[in-house]
């Protein structure tokens, strides 16, 4: 499996403390992403994925009843016989696992992911913009296959953690926010929404890459347009 | 004592002192949470009101507010201070007047008046007199002592902030037992103790009667020093408040005998509880009583003072005094010592507001009852101002009466205490054993030439790249040197403090035969642990100065750094430890003690850093070394929990005097939610 980096001690990705595998490839061009590091699909360093789970294994001390081990990326749907892997061996010794993907490798005629969601726990769908065109614009995809995944993942009864970058002026308008709920809302098996307030700590990593910033000028949401996103999209 | 003991269950403590026993006996364990303390009185805050501003004068002063260049600070020597005696229901402050420092010269005239003369103080001619003609001080015992190797050590600071200019410190009395007992029936107890020492007259056996001499001349001194104030205390406290005070007044003495690096004051809470508990069963006093006494014995805590170099107070990033109070921590029965004065000792960063001083310190375990966690959790989130120290990990050795000295000391109250011994510098340690024992920095004055420090090892030859084994073996043969200049500077030190800056007041109150701990620390450990990874897995060549002294390193390919739960890389921190204390030991330490080590800079890495050349790791000359047992700043990459257990598998039985790891993180980083 071709991964970026690891963290040992992740508090924000899912429940609890978790071991954090940052997959590394994403085919998706997000005007905010922080981490423009892990989208090569060439970059990073190859590991076994025995390799990676016997290192989150020295951290099961420190996991408790909530938590285990998320795999995020970039995109960890790009390499999904790995990803099945990995977390068949952790559920082997009872770890909970944890997917963080944006859902646009996703279709529904690759039987792949019903084994995908038989070793996985819960699922983080990035669900980036619930409008076609300005997902096209803000991600440079189409969001079909990503509402398509969270369809799949209602379908399949599979505990979900929808979330939801907020970026002024791009993604925090009432109307798309409250299609958004209106989308979630008829999802069965989502227990919670996040919004993930928009931050420029990924700035630096851009300007490493000599890469053009290109959120250059936008600045984080307002507490104020934070709660108002929480208030319209939490159950 | 039958007044002053009344309805405490006796037992061996009323025979003998046995401070513990008498806890064990009395005190009351409480589970429940914050919510009976009462807030701070009218008096208490006008009190602070005082304190701040004349904190304010302080700065606006340059740091001193004023300083006694006349009066030798002794237990008995100022006349009673106030900040306002009608409103201070604890009394007694360090000289006649609030914040004036005292003159405290025993430990080096030089270094007292030096630091007179930094704030626009003169010495007074009669004091310099006796005390450069009449009167020897340590820091002159050690200078005649010294051997040229320690001076040249001193010079390149392989050794580094050794205690012979200063005092000490690290001692802590039993300030307890002055407030159980009272002042003459300690005294008693040292007559008792100094009558057993007869028959053959060794040197050891003299030297022991003149302590206890000078013990119950301390003793004494204490007594006139609390009449001063309008106190008997040669009877037992009868009550919450004399208790607090007898207590306070045995600290006090304390630091006016002694200017020492830590000023810790021991494990008091659960002691003191047990008056408060009686009076408040007893009708005597109220919640809010009882929290005024304690909220004004913290802020005399608070205003502890010494006179001291500027350097001194940029070692340490700030003028600590380390009054460290223990608390908490679980009985070694099964029942926690935490009570309510646990959390009325804590409150006071609530009452007064946050302060460093005193370092209050949480002896955490597991088993401590959940509202007391979460209330010292609450209170960290609120102030930011509690240390916590794992009592699960020291318990089993110290059993449940130690306290910390400093930061992480730990000693059982009254039966321990330890000499002082700073750090040697492990980095450096390993550029010497590359260049032979030549510093990369400092220059011979006579010769202009790179100083010879230690006798001329065989340094790495060529041009490289370095080679492991060879290092290694230089290495562990430079330490060996290291280790043994380091005990025989530490045992000339410690020597001649005992000879002419005694602690007699705070070994009054320890017992007589006290065990001794020999404490040595190392800094730079996670730099020698990196720049050995770097010489094993990457290729690392020299680069020579005009003088055929390496100087620098070139580092070619990667290697693992310690910090990220890599053994490769953090099994060198663990040899290192392993290698260094088990040279230590094999020395013979002054007193007997028992060498112990710490690894623990928390602030003087940074000088440490200053004198350490370029390191094999890629550090350039003179940036900081990390703090205590941390990873080098930035090299740990893969998350808090790989960084705690690269740090957490340096063995503690090797490093008993504690082992430090500087870590800060963010509230957003620990989650979502409270």
């Amino acid at each position: 499996m071709r991964i970026h980096s690891t963290e040992s001690f992740g508090t924000v990705d899912g429940p609890g403390i978790r071991f954090v595998v940052f997959a590394q490839g994403c085919p998706m061009r997000c005007k905010y992403c922080h981490n423009p590091d892990t989208w090569g699909i060439g970059g990073g360093k190859e590991r076994s994925v025995q390799e990676i789970a016997d290192e989150a294994l020295r951290y099961k001390s420190y996991f408790g009843a909530k938590g285990g081990v998320t795999v995020s990326g970039g995109e960890p749907l790009l390499q999904l016989d790995e990803l099945i892997k990995l977390f068949s061996l952790l559920k082997e010794k009872r770890i909970h696992t944890c997917l963080d993907t944006s859902g646009i490798c996703f279709r529904e005629e690759d039987k792949r992911y019903e084994d995908l969601l038989a070793v996985t726990d819960l699922v983080l769908l990035d669900i980036k913009h619930i409008d076609g065109a300005a997902h096209k614009s803000l991600t440079g995809h189409s969001n079909a296959a990503p509402l398509a995944f969270a369809e799949y993942l209602s379908k399949h009864k599979k505990p979900t953690w929808i979330r939801h970058v907020l970026v002024p002026g791009i993604t925090d308008g009432e109307e798309n926010l409250k299609k958004l709920r209106a989308f979630t809302d008829r999802l069965e098996t989502v227990e919670k929404v996040e919004v993930l307030p928009y931050h420029t700590m990924g700035k630096v990593k851009y300007e490493n890459l000599g890469m053009a910033y290109p959120l250059e000028g936008v600045e984080p949401p307002s507490k104020e347009s934070v709660e108002r996103a929480k208030k319209i999209l939490s159950k | 004592m039958k007044e002053a003991w009344r309805g405490f269950e006796q037992g061996k403590w009323c025979e003998e002192i046995d401070v513990r026993d008498f806890i064990q006996r009395n005190y009351t364990p409480y589970e429940g949470d914050g919510a009976f303390l009462a807030p701070a009185t009218k008096a208490t805050e006008k009190l602070w009101q005082q304190v701040l501003e004349l904190s304010k004068e302080e700065r606006e002063r340059g740091g001193v507010y004023d300083a006694d260049t006349d009066t030798v600070s002794r237990v008995n020597s100022h006349k009673a201070g106030y900040f306002d005696k009608k409103l201070e229901k604890i009394v007694g402050l360090q000289t006649d007047e609030p914040f004036k420092r005292a003159l405290m010269p025993f430990g080096g005239i030089r270094m007292a008046e030096e630091s007179l003369n930094m704030y626009g103080y003169q010495v007074s001619p009669r004091v310099k007199d006796i005390f450069s003609h009449y009167r020897k001080t340590h820091n002159d015992g050690v200078y005649d002592a010294y051997t040229p190797e320690m001076r040249r050590a001193r010079t390149a600071h392989i050794l580094t902030g050794l205690p012979d200019t200063y005092g000490r410190g690290r001692i802590v009395g039993d300030y307890r037992r002055v407030a159980l007992y009272g002042v003459d029936f300690l005294i008693a107890q040292k007559e008792k103790d100094k009558l057993l020492k007869d028959g053959d007259m060794s040197p050891d056996k003299i030297r022991d009667r003149e302590e206890l001499s000078e013990q119950v001349k301390a003793l004494k001194a204490l007594k006139e020093m609390a009449a001063e104030y309008g106190f008997d205390i040669s009877k037992p406290a009868t009550n919450a408040q004399e208790a607090i005070q007898w207590l306070y007044f045995g600290y006090l003495a304390a630091v006016k005998d002694q200017n020492g690096a830590a000023m810790s004051i021991g494990r008091n809470t659960t002691f003191l509880d047990i008056y408060i508990q009686r009076d408040l069963e007893e009708g005597t006093i109220t919640e809010s009583e009882a929290q005024e006494f304690i909220d004004h014995f913290v802020m005399k805590l608070r205003v502890v003072k010494f006179m001291r170099i500027r350097e001194y107070n940029e070692l340490f990033s700030g003028d600590p005094t380390w009054v460290t109070e223990s608390i908490g921590g679980m009985g070694i029965d099964g029942r926690p010592l935490v009570t309510k004065t646990s959390f009325r000792i804590l409150h006071t960063l609530v009452n007064l507001g946050p302060a460093p001083e005193p370092n209050l310190t949480v002896l955490w375990s597991k088993l401590l009852p959940e509202n007391f966690k979460r209330f010292c959790a609450e209170t960290s989130i609120k102030t930011s101002a509690i240390q916590y120290e794992s009592d699960d990990l020291m318990r089993p050795e110290m059993g449940d009466d130690y306290c910390i000295a400093c930061c992480v000391s730990s000693m059982r109250v009254g039966k321990d205490m330890q000499f002082f011994g700073a750090r040697a510098n492990l980095a450096k340690c390993l550029l010497y054993a590359i260049n032979g024992g030549k510093d990369e920095l400092v220059k011979d004055k006579k010769t202009g030439l790179p100083l010879q420090v230690s006798p001329e090892f065989a340094p790495v030859l060529g041009d490289g790249p370095l080679d492991f084994n060879e290092v290694l073996k230089k290495y562990d043969n430079m330490m060996t040197w290291l280790a043994g200049l380091y005990v025989n500077t530490l045992n000339v030190i410690h020597y001649m403090h005992d000879k002419y800056c005694y602690e007699a007041l705070e070994m009054a109150l320890h017992d007589t035969e006290v065990r001794r701990f020999f404490a040595t620390g190392v800094a730079g450990l996670s730099c020698a642990a990196d720049s050995l990874s770097a010489i094993k897995y990457a290729k690392v060549y020299p680069v020579r100065n005009e003088y055929g002294i390496v100087t620098d390193y070139r580092i070619e390919g990667d290697y693992p750094n310690y910090g990220n739960n890599d053994d490769r890389a953090d099994e060198l921190a663990v040899w290192l430890v392993k290698t260094f204390m088990d040279k230590i030991k094999s020395h013979t330490t002054y007193r007997e003690s028992v060498p112990t080590m710490s690894i623990l800079t928390i602030t003087s890495n940074v000088v440490y850093g200053k004198n350490t050349g370029n390191t094999p790791d890629g550090r350039r000359a003179g940036e900081p070394l990390a703090p205590g047992a941390n990873p080098m700043h930035g090299r740990d990459t893969h998350g808090a929990l790989a960084s705690l257990e690269s740090v957490a598998k340096i063995p503690y039985e090797f490093a008993r005097d504690g082992i430090s790891n500087t870590f800060s993180i963010t509230p957003q980083s620990l989650g979502k939610d409270d």
